[in-house]
């Protein structure tokens, strides 16, 4: 394959073979899902020694677990003897972690304790070498407590790589009056028949949810709100509404915001006059008094005033912060994608807040709410779309001549329904598709 | 942009009509709710779910009931975890309302279910009312897949004015924590 993955990328447009094709899938496995900073779980998913959460770093098996002196650790879900993957469970706590294989076990930071039956082996193999080993993933770091991780040796440290967008972990940290958070919830796994980019590349897309969401906006808007509720069906019909709010509302009031190495959020959709948590809501208005209470009127205003919408985390997670979610992509084949979907509880907050922020999850991200179904149709329908190379360039160039240069080295749409930030998302893939990091300077070379 | 919109398809409102009586005579409100009432109500609403008669399912439900479908097995509420499908009376109006609609992208086509209900048990019954426990395979055929969905159905069941309704039921999937493709088809 030639080695230039610019060439995939025209200005506004971008070839639609890197949504199809194997070889490619392969290298972002290698390039992206190795080579950047992945997301990979909240370390309140494992509070003490011994936790353990096995998940995927794009195809990878790995654990997150916390060692006996209570650090966090990432390594390979998988047994130095034979490669069997070692624990089969989603989570738990365990002394030590055993391969049911040949029982070789290991410490809860990767590193053999025992090996049966090791008089057999050949006479330069030592259990003792620090490579035998359920390995760690090469570099491990945790923003508050968001813990990345890449199989780069080298390159820029968690924080660089996550420049500006570090203010959107802040953001969902700053909403908890006790300044803490936990993963709570249960979490939503949904599946789809297409590449893992397409779900990315919709999350901060301002202009599809009149047109892909109308059957559950009409249906919204014509439900009587007279039918008896529990709590539940009136946040989740008035966010569904809101899906409903005009080209105008999109291309006035929202904004759209990129950075370097992929990331960006759509901000100013919501602000708390017309969020699900509402002003006028007595939860909302309890909420705002505790906050105020611990970190006072002014700061509280601040927090409040800071509106994304989805923050997209370039490869593999996008929050939402003001309603306390986090999604995360794990590609599983070139067409088929598996998304986990997780809560947040904030400490000190109401507790019906959290079971509104589940309410909603269940009505606009979960695998059988009114929302996200026809999102998941419209990527099975792309895939299916891209078989045919009827249109070879696809398009992606809305708002193109129009971008304009933010602070910290940023790009802002015109306005929400720019595609900047698939563009942007495409040059960090040309810049790691290419062997280096995020910034793939594909934006620059297609404008000039 | 054109300042005018094209106008919204109608959709029309569930109806609020009774439930139709299982047989030629409403039975009379004291009867009790014995195991053969209780396997004809749910042949009947596993009917109506596959003849996509979805207004009349809905009309199967009391004025305050709920529909529930957990994500983990022995999940203990909807409030704290989320939920595969979790609707009070205002949502699972809104979600037949949308089943019908046009503009439903993931219901073009139109899935076609095939069901089968049985091992019908009542678990505990006051002569009006009664919670009851049924088996069910659910088979979904949309666009060249075909997908087999199995389970544990609950009902709670009340004698209203002589005809049969749903207080409340809850569907445990025995693949619920799985990762799944898009619900649209009420289990």
């Amino acid at each position: 394959m030639s080695k230039d993955f610019s060439r995939f990328l025209k200005p506004g447009r971008v070839h639609r073979q890197i949504y199809t094709d194997p070889a490619i899938f392969e290298l972002e496995m290698t390039n992206i899902f190795g080579g950047a900073w992945v997301f990979i779980g909240h370390e309140s998913q494992i509070k003490k020694p011994g936790d353990y959460f096995a998940t995927q770093m794009g195809r990878r098996p790995i654990l997150m677990v916390r060692d006996e002196e209570g650090r966090v650790r990432v390594i390979h879900n998988q047994c130095a003897h034979r490669g069997a993957m070692v624990v089969a469970t989603d989570k738990g706590n365990a002394p030590e972690f055993t391969c049911c294989y040949h029982g070789w076990t290991y410490h809860l930071d990767g590193r053999i304790k025992g090996v049966p039956l090791n008089h057999g082996y050949p006479a330069d193999f030592d259990a003792k070498n620090p490579k035998v080993a359920m390995n760690p993933v090469k570099r491990v770091k945790s923003y508050r407590g968001f813990v990345f991780a890449t199989e780069a040796a080298d390159g820029p440290d968690l924080e660089e790589s996550l420049g500006y967008m570090t203010t959107s972990f802040d953001d969902l940290l700053d909403r908890a009056p006790d300044g803490e958070i936990e993963v709570a919830g249960g979490v939503f796994k949904h599946g789809y028949d297409a590449n893992w980019k397409v779900y990315f590349e919709n999350l901060c897309d301002a202009a599809h949810p009149l047109f892909v969401h109308r059957s559950s906006i009409e249906a919204s808007q014509a439900q009587s709100d007279d039918a008896h509720s529990d709590g539940t069906g009136e946040i989740a019909v008035r966010q569904m509404r809101q899906n409903g709010a005009p080209y105008s509302f999109w291309e006035s009031q929202v904004g759209i915001w990129t950075y370097p190495n992929g990331h960006s959020y759509l901000g100013d959709y919501h602000d708390d006059s017309k969020l699900v948590a509402a002003l006028k809501d007595p939860v909302f208005r309890e909420y705002i008094a505790a906050l105020e209470k611990k970190k006072g009127k002014e700061e509280t205003k601040r927090i409040l005033e800071v509106r994304r919408w989805n923050s997209n985390v370039y490869p593999n997670v996008s929050l939402m912060s003001q309603f306390q979610q986090l999604r995360v992509v794990h590609p599983i084949s070139v067409n088929r994608t598996v998304v986990y979907t997780y809560n947040f509880k904030l400490k000190g907050a109401p507790e019906q807040m959290f079971r509104n922020t589940v309410a909603f999850a269940n009505i606009v991200n979960g695998t059988g709410s009114l929302v996200l179904t026809d999102d998941l149709e419209i990527y099975n329908r792309i895939d299916m779309g891209l078989s045919s190379d009827g249109a070879e360039w696809l398009q992606i160039g809305r708002g193109y001549q129009s971008d304009q240069p933010e602070a910290h080295g940023g790009r802002k749409g015109v306005n929400s329904t720019s595609e900047v930030y698939i563009r942007n998302m495409l040059d960090a893939w040309v810049g790691y598709m290419n062997g280096g990091h995020g910034q793939g300077g594909a934006l620059a070379k297609a404008a000039s | 942009m054109a300042k005018k919109r094209t106008p919204r398809p109608k959709i029309a409102a569930p109806s609020r009509r009774r439930v139709t009586p299982l047989r030629g005579r409403a039975p009379r409100a004291e009867q009790a709710l014995d195991i053969h009432r209780c396997e004809q109500f749910v042949q009947h609403e596993a009917r109506l779910l596959d003849e996509a008669k979805f207004d009349d399912w809905l009309a199967l439900f009391t004025l305050d009931g709920w529909y529930w479908v957990p994500s983990e097995p022995d999940q203990a509420n909807p409030h704290d975890t989320v939920s595969l499908m979790y609707d009070d009376r205002r949502l699972l109006e809104t979600r037949i309302r949308r089943l019908a609609s046009p503009r439903m992208y993931s219901q073009e086509p139109r899935s076609r279910t095939s069901r089968m209900v049985g091992n019908v048990t009542i678990e505990d019954s006051e002569g009006r009312a009664a919670t009851i426990r049924s088996k069910f395979i659910m088979i979904e055929y949309r666009r060249d897949q075909q997908r087999l969905f199995t389970g544990t159905a609950w009902h709670r069941l009340v004698q209203i004015d002589g005809g049969i309704r749903i207080a409340w039921k809850r569907v445990d999937l025995v693949n619920c924590d799985a990762a799944l493709d898009g619900l649209t088809q009420p289990f």
